[in-house]
């Protein structure tokens, strides 16, 4: 059982919001779309849900052609970022509103409405209404909502922007185990690549309407395919360079040369991009091979436990994150350290090669 | 943009397809039939092609209808737009004020026109109406039914009192609709109330002004019941305005031929200024 | 620009106040140096917008004084206390260019029009916002309109104190580190005093040299942001911040001792404890480790946050997270957690054991 999108296209009159996207969903999956505003996954997940027709392309469910086939025949609930209840229900009514629909039983419905309930802690709030409710309960009516009808897709379109940044912590923390052992596919679009870390399962890099790179998360973070993948899963943004590989040593920016590292032994000598996170930049030499990088100290922003540091080096800015407090002043010269066994090199064309 | 098909759908539009037909459809046909055709009774009909249109077109009765109906149009939309603009942005936006003024307000909205009509026109007697007994008292001759200069105050007066309030609250509901950050944002800025209303307010209205607009200017086209109440479209026909001149020849005459080539004339004028203010006040916005 | 100094400052919004409940600021006062980069750190519903609308002019105080240099302010208006404010949704004036944008606050003013050609240049550069000058400022993107918002404040050479309402709302996360470092280095540039007002702990600690966490209407902890990460007073400003926050775990002060569950832990501030009321251990997730002896638990998953790991664990029947770096084997099964004894804390009904308060 599976969720198959076979080269999705969408166009609308000159404009193309979805590029030939071919995905394979799982039965039972946690998917994870990542993208910045307006890179498509909003359109992407209309397309799955059957709000919107592709342009072009085939949908498959359980291998069933259902392109063409309205939402409402389908078992789809979506969650938005917006908090969408009926206002003049109760959360009871709320959560047990798709199952009115369906048809079901009085006691199978309250049944269902109170393990939604429970898994989501709304049972005290039952009788009341959305408005009586804080932003993060009304959410959470929203998500039981979605969960109580054993819909076989599942989307969330940014569910936990609107919220305070300590709720979002909490729900990011108990949509997994909401999820897990579930039957049904999960779509969750987001632009904070934390979300998509902390939730493991597949993600999707999106950018400008192509879907970049599809793989279990931890190994599209660590080993993307190309340059925008990396750059679309990064957060703070990605340090880039471009380098010259010549032996075991690279040539950088300045004149300055730096190790190969392990990265880099297998490439041949010549010209490539290399990447480094902002956290395998730091101002303590890491253990393994490494290159200084000088420059003046734009901004230091210090969070209590982690240091941010943006330095300038020769007119382009490096950005370093560090465990502890490193009071850099700003206009400073500074010195860091870049983790180069940990870079990620790119040929020109963005494609990854090590 | 692409949305689902369900078929079933139609049926819950097809009360409205039926009664779109029975309402303008069908009359409409029927207008066009009278007009390329002439009748002399017994159901009998002739071909006339367009002579009717041109008949209509070289009226001299028509061009002078039109005309007024031209002016008093436009005198109504510049008094009421700002009127219903000056008295919304003086409305309280919150506490126990704001239901009263908006009951207050939405009275004359709620009166029959036919009933307007007779108001002012009692309104207005030079004798016993307080309007007019009030004017003649301050010295200024005041007679609607003999001068048409007095007869045009009043028919604009009462459209005036019968209509504004439409605007204001088109324009009242916008205002409301403004998020608070925009005033208080103007407050550090030092902006002043000229300033707040020209770079705030107005830019914010200008979809409910266009909407306003044009539903007072195809409503005040379209005026008849309480002109034929208040003046008959006199003085001689001083007030006789498009409407006025069509039921007359409709009816008064029954020339049906030309007055169906009056209502076909009439509607496509009404649909053309609508499409030009609309389109003009769209590009102005895509600016 | 002005030392800004908060007096016993109290606000309801209801006419007759009767309890403290109808408060939705409690008695608050607070001196801010001129110059400083302040946030305002707390949930929805604290009282932080409520506090920025009365420093701003928007609210008058039900009771106490708000002093600009010594000068009482509490009753006078927006403009004649000389403030700025970017607001949680951009507010731009759609029809003006950016330029005129950038000058309107100049204008209204009656600033002569070669010194507002000269500021707004200057400010524009500041913002990276000279090419688009003369286009229209509707056109712009979410971030280019927030900055408009903030140059708006910028432009004027007088203004006391620029405020900021959650700024960052609206802006996409990749864009977010660009503007919250080009806050920070105006900052520096400029000198002007900043309030920052967020729910967001890392807009806040980032930004500013003092943040004020307020929960409940009232201010609970002040501090540099080390302050409230290596010794939150409260356990709410230990759960409020960090990411996960504090581990806080009930326990008993017996002989020198937090007992947590039947294993005697360390703390630093052992000796203030007096076993009063309800008695808790806080530890925050980044000084716990995994040990080959100490308090038994039981791993029950491993989260992947790039740069470390969260690991949960199940201890005496409590939740304790910790964090572990990027890399390495990830703990499975039985095992055992040290705490670090500098960084553990005993709190008394909520607040630190031995904190003023």
């Amino acid at each position: 059982m599976a969720l198959e999108l076979i080269e999705i296209t969408k166009r609308a009159g000159a404009d193309t919001h979805i590029h030939p996207t071919s995905l394979v969903l799982p039965q039972g999956s946690f998917n994870v779309l990542l993208g910045t505003t307006l890179s498509g996954k909003t359109t992407l997940m209309q397309i799955m849900a059957g709000i919107q027709p592709p342009t072009s392309g085939r949908i498959r469910f359980n291998g069933r052609d259902v392109t063409h086939v309205a939402v409402q025949k389908r078992n789809v609930s979506m969650v938005y970022q917006q908090f969408i209840n009926y206002p003049n229900f109760t959360v009871y009514d709320n959560i047990a509103s798709p199952l009115k629909v369906a048809g079901m039983s009085k006691a199978e419905i309250d049944r269902r409405v109170m393990a939604a309930a429970d898994l989501l802690r709304l049972r005290p709030m039952l009788k009341r209404r959305p408005s009586e409710l804080s932003g993060g309960q009304q959410q959470r009516t929203a998500i039981a909502r979605s969960i109580v009808k054993d819909s076989d897709l599942i989307l969330l379109d940014e569910p936990l922007a609107n919220l305070d940044y300590k709720l979002r912590e909490e729900l990011r923390d108990e949509l997994p185990r909401l999820f897990a052992g579930r039957n049904a596919i999960v779509v969750y679009a987001t632009t904070e690549p934390v979300e998509a870390l902390l939730f493991g399962g597949n993600t999707a890099t999106l950018h400008e309407g192509r879907v970049t790179q599809f793989g279990p998360t931890s190994s599209v973070y660590r080993e993307p395919k190309d340059l925008t993948s990396a750059q679309v899963f990064s957060d703070p943004p990605i340090n880039m360079t471009p380098v010259e590989k010549r032996g075991s040593q690279l040539q950088v920016f300045g004149g300055k040369t730096w190790p190969a590292g392990a990265a880099a032994r297998g490439l041949n000598d010549g010209s490539y991009i290399l990447a480094i996170r902002p956290h395998h930049v730091t101002p303590l030499p890491p253990e393994a091979s490494t290159g200084e990088l000088e420059g003046r100290v734009l901004v230091t922003e210090l969070s209590g436990s982690e240091s941010v540091i943006h330095l300038d080096v020769g007119g382009t800015t490096w950005v370093s994150q560090s465990h502890g407090i490193h009071p850099f002043e700003v206009g400073a010269h500074a010195r860091l350290h870049v983790d180069i066994d940990r870079g990620l090199f790119f040929a020109a064309n963005g494609e990854r090669v090590s | 943009m692409n949305k689902t098909f369900n078929n079933k759908a139609w049926w819950l539009v097809l009360p409205v397809f039926l009664m779109v037909a029975f309402n303008a459809l069908v009359p409409l046909m029927t207008v066009v039939n009278y007009s390329i055709q002439e009748t002399f009774g017994n159901n009998e009909f002739f071909w006339s092609g367009t002579t009717w249109f041109e008949q209509i077109l070289h009226d001299g009765e028509f061009h002078a209808s039109l005309k007024r109906q031209l002016v008093f149009t436009g005198l109504i939309l510049l008094i009421e737009v700002p009127l219903g603009l000056a008295i919304a942005l003086c409305m309280p936006r919150q506490g126990p004020w704001v239901s009263v003024c908006l009951v207050l307000v939405a009275l004359p909205l709620l009166v029959p026109w036919n009933v307007v009509g007779s108001m002012w026109n009692i309104m207005a007697l030079p004798d016993i109406g307080l309007l007019g007994k009030g004017i003649n008292a301050l010295g200024i001759p005041f007679n609607y039914t003999r001068q048409p200069i007095s007869a045009w105050f009043t028919v604009v007066l009462m459209d005036v009192w019968h209509w504004t309030s439409l605007v204001l609250l088109l324009c009242y509901a916008g205002l409301v609709a403004i998020p608070d950050a925009y005033y208080q944002a103007a407050k550090v800025d030092g902006a002043r109330p000229w300033a707040v209303f020209r770079y705030i307010q107005l830019p914010k209205l200008k979809h409910v002004l266009t909407i306003a607009i044009l539903l007072r200017f195809m409503d005040s086209f379209m005026i008849y019941t309480e002109v034929i109440v208040l003046t008959g479209g006199g003085p001689g026909s001083t007030t006789k305005f498009l409407s006025i001149d069509l039921v007359q020849k409709a009816l008064g005459g029954f020339d049906l031929g030309p007055a169906a080539a009056f209502s076909i004339v009439y509607f496509l004028i009404i649909l053309f200024l609508s499409w030009l203010f609309y389109t003009l006040m769209m590009r102005e916005e895509a600016k | 620009m002005a030392e800004i100094r908060l007096e016993n400052l109290r606000h309801s919004y209801s006419a007759n106040p009767q309890s403290d409940e109808d408060y939705a600021l409690k008695r608050l006062s607070i001196t801010w140096q001129d110059g400083g980069a302040y946030a305002l750190l707390g949930p929805s519903g604290c009282g932080k917008t409520t506090l920025l609308n009365l420093i701003s002019g928007l609210l008058t105080p039900t009771e106490g004084k708000i002093l600009f240099d010594g000068r009482d302010v509490s009753h006078s208006s927006p403009e004649a206390r000389n403030i700025a404010q970017v607001f949680q949704f951009p507010v731009i004036y759609d029809t003006m260019t950016v330029f005129d944008n950038l000058a309107f606050p100049l204008r209204n003013r009656g600033v002569p029009e070669a010194e507002i050609e000269s500021r707004v240049g200057e400010i524009a550069g500041m913002l990276e916002l000279t090419k688009t000058l003369h286009k229209r400022a509707s056109g712009l993107t979410a971030d280019g309109k927030q900055k408009i918002s903030l140059g708006r404040g910028l432009v004027r050479p007088d203004v006391n104190v620029i405020m900021f309402d959650e700024p960052l709302t609206v802006i996409d996360p990749h864009l977010k580190w660009q503007l919250r470092s080009k806050l920070k280095e105006l900052h520096l540039r400029t000198g002007r005093t900043m309030i920052y007002v967020t729910h967001d702990q890392t807009e806040a600690l980032t930004f500013a040299d003092q943040v004020v966490v307020m929960n409940l209407g009232e201010v609970v902890q002040a501090g540099t942001p080390v302050e409230l990460f290596e010794r939150p007073q409260h356990t709410f400003v230990g759960h409020f911040i960090g990411s996960p926050g504090m581990n806080v775990l009930p326990c008993e002060v017996r002989g020198g001792k937090a007992i947590f569950g039947g294993t005697p832990v360390d703390a630093a501030n052992i000796a203030a404890a007096n076993s009063r009321g309800r008695t808790e251990l806080g530890v925050r997730p980044e000084f716990v480790s995994i040990a080959s002896s100490g308090i038994p638990a039981e791993v029950i998953r491993v989260s992947d946050a790039g740069r470390y790991r969260i690991v949960e664990t199940r201890s005496h029947g409590h939740t304790v997270k910790l964090l572990l770096k990027e890399g390495g084997e990830a703990p499975r099964g039985s095992t055992f957690l040290s705490f670090d004894p500098s960084h553990t804390q005993v709190y008394e009904d909520g607040w630190m054991a031995g904190a003023r308060r």
